[in-house]
C-alpha cells in the first residue's frame, strides 16, 4: 500500500480538524497544558505574545527550537508556531522540529517585504494572514493550507478582527453573484489566481479552512466572529494577558462550540476577571499597524 | 431518517455536508435534548481532548452513552477515540466500543497520509470493488478488539483502521473529507437493520 504524506488534502484535511475550535497562542510548556486542559483544539508556539511584542518592541523572530519542543512533549493535541514573512530558513527548521502547522506570520518582523514562502515545496501545512480575499487567495496560490483574518494582533479589540473577517466573507457572497464572464476581470482587479476565485465562487466559501484572529479577549468576541462566518478563532494575548487564564481559556471555547446561543454565552461570560487591558486600534499610529505587513 | 452530527467541535459540517448529499437530513447536536428524535448519531473528526471536555462541560457523555444502547453511532478519528474504552491517556470517554485506540499512532501532521484501501463486503457488496481512498489525519489505529467488536478493515500490516460491535462503528480515517459515500452508506445500513 502506498502511503502519499503531505499532499494538500492531508495539509487542509487538519484545519478541517480544527474547525468549530479555539487555537491559543502559549509561550512556555506551562501556558499550553493549561490551553489543552481548557479544550483548546491547537497551541501556537512563540516567543512572546503579540502584546509583548508591541510593548518591548524590537525584531521578533522564529521561537527557540527547544521551547517549541518543549510544548510538543507536553500536550497531544497538535502543535503549531510561527515563523517570520519570507523567512523560509525558519520554516525548514521548523519542519525538520515536526511541528504539525507553520504560521508564516506578520506578528514577527517580516524577513522579506516583497516575497512570502513559496509553501508547496513543504510537507508541514501553513496557515497564513488576509485582510481580505485577494491576499488569501495568492497566499493559498503559494500553497497555505488554512487562512486566518489578521485584525490587529496583541491589541484585544475586535474592530478589525471584524473588518478583515467582514471584508473577506462580503467578497464572497458578491462573487457568488458574479456572472462567469467577470471573474477573470475580478481575478485582475483583487490580484488573485484565477482558478482560485472560480473555486471560491464554485464552493461559495474559501477553498480552505478561515479562522478569525487579531483582538479576541473575551467569549462574546469570539462568538461575534463565530457569527459572522469564520471556521475558528486564534486568541493571541487575550488569554495570557488576563487575570484568569484557565477560565477565559474554558470560557472561549465553549463560547465558539454554543457561539448561536446566547443563553449559554451569557452564562460562560460570568466571572472571567480581568480581561487583557488593551489597545484601541483607531488611536493607534500607522507604523504600529502589524496588519499591513505582508500583501 | 434523522441523524445527529456531534457538533461540539471539529469536521461536524462535512459530515452534513455528505448525509445531505444522500438525501438524509442531518442535524447538529451540542446539547442532550438534541439527542431525541434521531435515529443515529455521528461523531466527527476533531480533537478528541476537546470534543471530551465539551461533552463533559455540557453534560453529553451519560446521555449519549445511553442513546448508544440502542441508537447506532459511527466516530470518524476523534469519534472514535470517543468511542473506545481505552487510550492510554487520561481523558473523558463514552467506552462504549470494547476496543483500544492508540492516539497519533501513525506520528505528527508530517506522518498524516492518504491510501488505497482494499474494500470488500460487509462495507462493499459490489462484484469489483474500487479501492477506497482514505485520508488519515494524525490518526490513531485500533489496537485490539474485544468481546463482540470485531476488526471492519485493516492495513496490509494487520493493524485495525475500522471496527465495528453490533451497531457502532469506529473508522481511524475521515470518510467526510472524501467524495466517496460508501462509509455513510454502510452507517445507514445499520440504521435501517432491525434491531438484534
Amino acid at each position: 500500500m502506498e502511503q502519499q504524506t503531505g499532499t494538500f488534502a492531508v495539509k487542509k484535511g487538519l484545519a478541517q480538524m480544527l474547525k468549530g475550535g479555539v487555537i491559543m497562542d502559549v509561550v512556555t510548556p506551562a501556558h499550553a497544558k493549561i490551553a489543552e486542559e481548557a479544550g483548546a483544539c491547537a497551541v501556537m508556539a512563540l516567543e512572546r505574545v503579540p502584546a509583548d511584542i508591541r510593548a518591548q518592541g524590537g525584531v521578533a523572530r522564529m521561537s527557540d527550537p527547544d521551547l517549541i519542543q518543549g510544548i510538543m512533549e507536553t500536550v497531544s493535541i497538535p502543535v503549531m508556531a510561527k515563523c517570520r514573512i519570507g523567512h523560509f530558513v525558519e520554516a525548514q527548521l521548523l519542519e525538520s522540529l515536526g511541528v504539525d502547522y507553520i504560521d508564516e506570520s506578520e506578528v514577527l518582523t517580516p524577513a522579506d517585504e516583497e516575497h512570502h514562502i513559496y509553501k508547496h515545496d513543504f510537507k508541514v501545512p501553513f496557515v497564513c494572514g488576509c485582510r481580505n480575499l485577494g491576499e488569501a487567495l495568492r497566499r493559498i496560490g503559494e500553497g497555505a493550507a488554512m487562512i486566518r483574518t489578521k485584525g490587529e494582533a496583541g491589541t484585544g479589540d475586535v474592530v478589525e478582527a471584524v473588518r478583515h473577517a467582514r471584508t473577506v466573507l462580503g467578497e464572497i457572497r458578491r462573487l457568488q453573484n458574479m456572472p462567469d464572464e467577470e471573474l477573470m476581470a475580478y481575478a485582475k482587479n483583487i490580484g488573485a489566481p484565477f482558478q482560485l476565485v472560480k473555486e471560491t465562487k464554485e464552493l461559495g466559501r474559501m477553498p480552505v479552512v478561515n479562522f478569525a484572529a487579531g483582538g479576541v479577549a473575551t467569549p462574546a468576541d469570539a462568538a461575534l466572529m463565530m457569527q459572522l462566518g469564520v471556521d475558528g478563532v486564534f486568541v493571541g494575548s487575550g488569554i495570557f494577558k488576563s487575570g484568569n487564564p484557565a477560565k477565559r481559556a474554558s470560557a472561549i471555547v465553549k463560547a465558539v462550540t454554543h457561539y448561536n446561543d446566547p443563553s449559554v454565552l451569557v452564562e460562560v461570560s460570568r466571572n472571567l476577571g480581568e480581561a487583557m487591558v488593551g489597545i484601541n486600534v483607531s488611536g493607534m499610529a500607522d507604523e504600529d499597524r502589524i496588519a499591513d505587513r505582508g500583501w | 431518517m434523522k441523524i445527529g452530527v456531534l457538533a461540539l467541535q471539529g469536521d461536524f459540517e462535512e459530515h452534513i455536508g455528505m448525509l445531505t448529499q444522500l438525501g438524509i437530513q442531518a442535524e447538529e447536536v451540542r446539547l442532550a435534548n438534541q439527542l431525541d428524535l434521531l435515529d443515529g448519531l455521528i461523531i466527527p473528526g476533531g480533537e478528541s481532548t476537546t470534543i471530551g471536555k465539551l461533552a463533559v462541560d455540557f453534560g453529553l457523555l451519560k446521555p449519549i452513552q445511553d442513546f448508544g444502547q440502542d441508537h447506532p453511532i459511527w466516530g470518524t478519528c476523534a469519534g472514535a477515540i470517543l468511542l473506545s474504552k481505552e487510550t492510554h491517556r487520561s481523558q473523558p470517554l463514552l467506552g462504549l466500543m470494547d476496543i483500544t485506540v492508540e492516539r497519533n499512532a501513525f506520528g505528527r501532521q508530517l506522518d498524516s497520509f492518504e491510501a488505497d484501501l482494499e474494500m470488500g463486503p460487509p462495507l462493499d457488496t459490489s462484484e469489483s470493488s474500487d479501492p477506497y481512498h482514505a485520508i488519515f489525519i494524525r490518526a490513531p489505529i485500533i489496537e485490539s478488539v474485544q468481546k463482540d467488536a470485531r476488526a471492519l478493515l485493516t492495513l496490509p500490516d494487520g493493524r485495525i483502521i475500522a471496527a465495528q460491535q453490533r451497531h457502532l462503528l469506529a473508522t481511524s480515517f475521515h470518510p467526510e473529507l472524501t467524495n466517496d459515500d460508501r462509509f455513510h452508506r454502510y452507517f445507514v445500513t445499520l440504521i435501517e437493520k432491525p434491531k438484534a
